[in-house]
């Protein structure tokens, strides 16, 4: 068997699995409940989108330092991104006692 | 030179242990309804895709990926989910209502995945006929203070942003209680 039969080594399978991350994220983002569970399929999205920019980078881009620094950009988004949804989320526990996304719901009459 | 005997098979056992904590740490994210197990499942999830960062030749972003996503987003998560309420409520709908809008969302992300996945395999994708450079630790440094330096700067301000963001909701809702 040549390596590059190797399942590891064909893009597909990476494509597929980002492609699976990011439709766990989608039903996790509208099945849960609360905020910091849909943060957390937030996060999945991110990693979809990074392996996604990862095995592009590995198997048909000329320069590969691109999209590896596109994945740590998307990384420090994430993180940014994480460290003000949770001062929101512990912000709105105060408030509500509660972190539940039905409770925050006060505009909408 | 010789080769390892069953290399092939020792890497192959490793790939499949990247795809099935990946997988099994994303469904657990999604699927359990304790919060604690859904971050495990996020960081789980890390782990493998970390390991699947070294099959794409990209070790400095498998090291990053542990460092930021399980040092420190999953932690931060668990500091969260220690301060606010631990579990998710029982649902409040009915259960026709919940197999409802659960079968919904499983078609709506499972159409997504399949629409995703034929787009990804029955394209030829071209490969590139030459490299540029090797996509080394040494290479990246030079890109991030050449060719990105912009951006380098401008996400350290984004992240400088979130902090100061982050410090004043905190103690804003701090005073008000």
């Amino acid at each position: 068997m040549s390596p590059n039969q190797l399942c590891c080594h064909r893009p597909e399978v990476y494509l597929a699995l980002a492609a699976f991350l990011f439709a766990a994220g989608v039903f996790g983002l509208v099945r849960r409940r609360t905020l910091i569970g849909m943060l957390i399929a937030g996060e999945l999205i991110f990693s979809a989108a990074s392996l996604n920019f990862l095995t592009f980078n590995r198997f048909f881009v000329e320069d590969p330092t691109v999209g590896q620094l596109m994945a740590l950009f998307i990384m420090a988004l994430a993180a940014a991104e994480v460290a003000i949804a949770l001062s929101i989320i512990i912000a709105v526990y105060r408030n509500y006692r509660s972190i539940n996304a039905k409770a925050v719901s006060e505009l909408s009459g | 030179m010789k080769p390892f005997p069953a290399a092939d098979l020792l890497v192959l056992g490793v790939f499949a242990v990247a795809v099935l904590l990946t997988v099994a740490g994303a469904l657990i994210a999604v699927l359990s309804t304790r919060l604690i197990r859904s971050v495990c499942g996020l960081a789980l999830t890390c782990f493998g895709l970390a390991l699947l960062y070294y099959f794409l030749h990209s070790p400095f972003l498998a090291l990053m990926e542990i460092l930021i996503y399980v040092g420190a987003i999953c932690v931060t998560i668990i500091f969260a989910v220690m301060l606010a309420e631990p579990d998710e409520a029982p649902a409040q709908e009915s259960r026709g209502a919940a197999f409802l809008w659960g079968g919904l969302a499983l078609v709506v992300s499972g159409a997504v995945f399949w629409a995703l996945v034929q787009l990804g395999w029955g394209h030829a994708w071209a490969a590139p006929t030459s490299r540029a450079n090797a996509g080394t630790v040494h290479d990246l440094g030079v890109a991030l203070l050449t060719t990105y330096s912009l951006a380098f700067e401008l996400i350290s301000l984004v992240l400088l942003a979130a902090i100061l963001g982050a410090l004043v909701i905190a103690h804003h809702g701090r005073s008000k209680s």
